[in-house]
């Protein structure tokens, strides 16, 4: 049992960083536009939304609500990143171009490739999140003493969403399919999880499901955090995100040795 | 443990419930170049997954290079390199990148790949193309590549899926000539083909699959001699099956593979005489080569 499962994990704590440094080496050469096109969109959301409708709503939880979506944005754009790189970058690395192929011919194992590929994707998150958050800041919409408390959960809301869009990477037979993902999951969860308005807005049966969703514990620890005030629960959130991407990791390594190690 | 390069006992291995790999043993020494021979899907790109560990047998225990495959195909990979059927280059990064990023993945650091790298672009030929973008270099170049990167870690055992597949003849020849220099310096060589003359050119000993079963296991003259041992005439211009009957009484052996007509004769001119008056036909007399094997064993031709 555990020899047919060992293919798929990684074989020790660093050799992943080799699929990383790969993925960061191409990065590196269009790293200007991606930055650009990663951000584009979370921040005409953040400025238009934040603005127009800022205007006709007024505060939002005591604060102003630019400040208040500008934390949702920051886990959004963390999420949307994660799993756009993960879904179509990774999958073209796995599916089109035989990448992972190549790799699997070396000593790295497919749990290499996996763990690498996550954290790739976690760091491209993080550049995003960063980004908006640092902007944020600057414009005074969050404080700067936030920043390092908010960078952490970034990155754990990036791991998370690389590792469970891993799973759908396994599952889809085309890059036809992530739409499903995109349109069914991700903009459905993006609206519960209080990153746009707040939970309370919601009816009780749908605030129930929004407390189980990986964004909602994401935006639950980047927003007070950006907003200077004391996070709650804490372990609660990081719990249940180191959960969200501890299990889809490993289901993700079992399905990919199926799919790829048959 | 084992002394020989790749050691398969009675391996097989199914999909769905398809026979892809049927029961094979064969035993690779070091230092030889040994071929799997055969046509598209005669299973020799499963068996190199299997070899590989990246495929798990379902039956059968394969070692490699003392290892046992596929439970520490790990550790057996670091001695192995492959050239796979296909490119798989990283076509965004320079020529130097590849082989920067892909000693990464054999732990080597920055420094010791760039000590290597000279030597491997002599070897590929492609010294003056270092940082050239993959995705500008011909065919034949990026096949190169693909063997220089295969060489990184110095490896004992080389895997080469198809080294020569869609290759124009220059390209095929200089790989050729690159892999003879690589067994004079010791390598041992695995390599599938459904190319007769690379098998014959290159392969110390072979084995010839057929729906992944082996049907003949020998060197590449001695598997000629015993399964043909005479001279061959190709006739083509007229209807096989018409010709067949015309012809029988002066050959040992004949086959009828498509339009051509394979006549195996100790006494070629018995048959020119028979079809002299025949100006409408071509002769092509030759002597015996694996194609003429793989006919003789499956009743049917290699090409493709």
């Amino acid at each position: 049992m555990w020899q047919r499962f060992a293919p798929a994990l990684p074989a020790n704590p660093w050799n992943w960083i080799a699929v990383w440094r790969r993925n960061f080496l191409v990065w590196r050469k269009v790293a200007l536009a991606s930055i650009l096109g990663n951000l584009a969109e979370p921040m005409s959301s953040l400025f238009g939304l934040g603005f127009g409708l800022g205007m006709i709503i007024g505060g939002v939880e005591g604060t102003s609500y630019i400040s208040f979506l500008a934390a949702g944005m920051v886990a959004t754009s963390a999420m949307v990143s994660a799993t756009f790189e993960t879904i179509y970058a990774a999958y073209a690395r796995m599916q089109t171009n035989c990448t992972w192929e190549a790799v699997l011919c070396t000593p790295l194992t497919l749990g290499d490739i996996v763990l690498g590929e996550v954290a790739w994707a976690a760091s491209k998150a993080l550049l995003a999140g960063t980004a908006i958050t640092i902007v944020a800041v600057a414009l005074g919409y969050a404080e700067w003493s936030s920043i390092p408390y908010a960078l952490p959960a970034i990155a754990l809301t990036g791991v998370t969403f690389a590792s469970l869009a891993m799973v759908v990477s396994a599952l889809a037979p085309s890059h036809d399919y992530f739409i499903f993902y995109q349109s069914l999951i991700l903009t459905p969860m993006m609206y519960l999880s209080g990153a746009i308005f707040p939970m309370s807005q919601l009816p009780g049966s749908f605030q129930r499901i929004a407390a189980l969703l990986p964004l909602t514990h994401s935006v639950d620890l980047i927003r007070p955090a950006m907003l200077g005030r004391p996070v709650d629960s804490v372990g609660l959130h990081v719990g249940a995100l180191c959960i969200y991407a501890a299990f889809p990791f490993l289901v993700s390594a079992v399905l990919l040795r199926q799919r790829l190690m048959r | 443990m084992s002394t020989a390069a790749v050691d398969l006992f009675q391996v097989s291995k199914f999909y769905d419930d398809r026979v892809v790999v049927d029961a094979l043993s064969f035993t690779v020494s070091p230092g030889e170049c040994f071929g799997l021979l055969g046509p598209n899907g005669a299973g020799k790109s499963t068996l190199a997954r299997l070899i590989l560990g990246v495929a798990s047998p379902d039956a059968g225990k394969i070692c490699v290079l003392g290892e046992p495959v596929p439970a520490r195909a790990r550790l057996a990979r670091r001695g192995i390199g492959v050239v796979p059927q296909f490119d798989n280059l990283d076509l965004q990064l320079t020529v130097r990148e590849n082989l920067l990023v892909f000693g990464r993945y054999f732990a080597m650091s920055a420094a010791e790949v760039k000590a290597v790298t000279p030597s491997l672009l002599e070897f590929a030929r492609l010294e003056n193309k270092a940082d050239a973008r993959v995705a500008e270099l011909s065919g034949g170049m990026k096949r190169r590549l693909t063997l220089a990167r295969a060489l990184i870690n110095d490896p004992q055992l080389l895997v080469l899926d198809e080294p020569t597949t869609g290759l124009d003849p220059h390209g095929r020849h200089l790989i050729w000539e690159r892999l003879r220099s690589l067994l004079a310096r010791g390598k041992t060589i695995l390599l599938t083909t459904h190319f007769m003359e690379e098998a014959e050119r290159l392969c110390d000993r072979l084995c010839v699959l057929e729906h992944g079963r082996k049907i003949a296991e020998g060197q590449p003259l001695a598997l000629i001699e015993q399964q043909i041992g005479c001279q061959v005439i190709e006739i083509y211009g007229g209807n096989p099956h018409e010709l067949l009957p015309l012809v029988r009484p002066q050959v040992q052996r004949a086959e009828v593979s498509g339009e051509t007509l394979f006549c195996y004769v100790t006494d070629p001119e018995q048959v020119r005489l028979r079809l002299a008056n025949r100006t409408d036909l071509r002769l092509l007399q030759r002597p015996p080569n694996l194609e003429d094997v793989f006919l003789r064993l499956t009743g049917r031709e290699i090409k493709d």
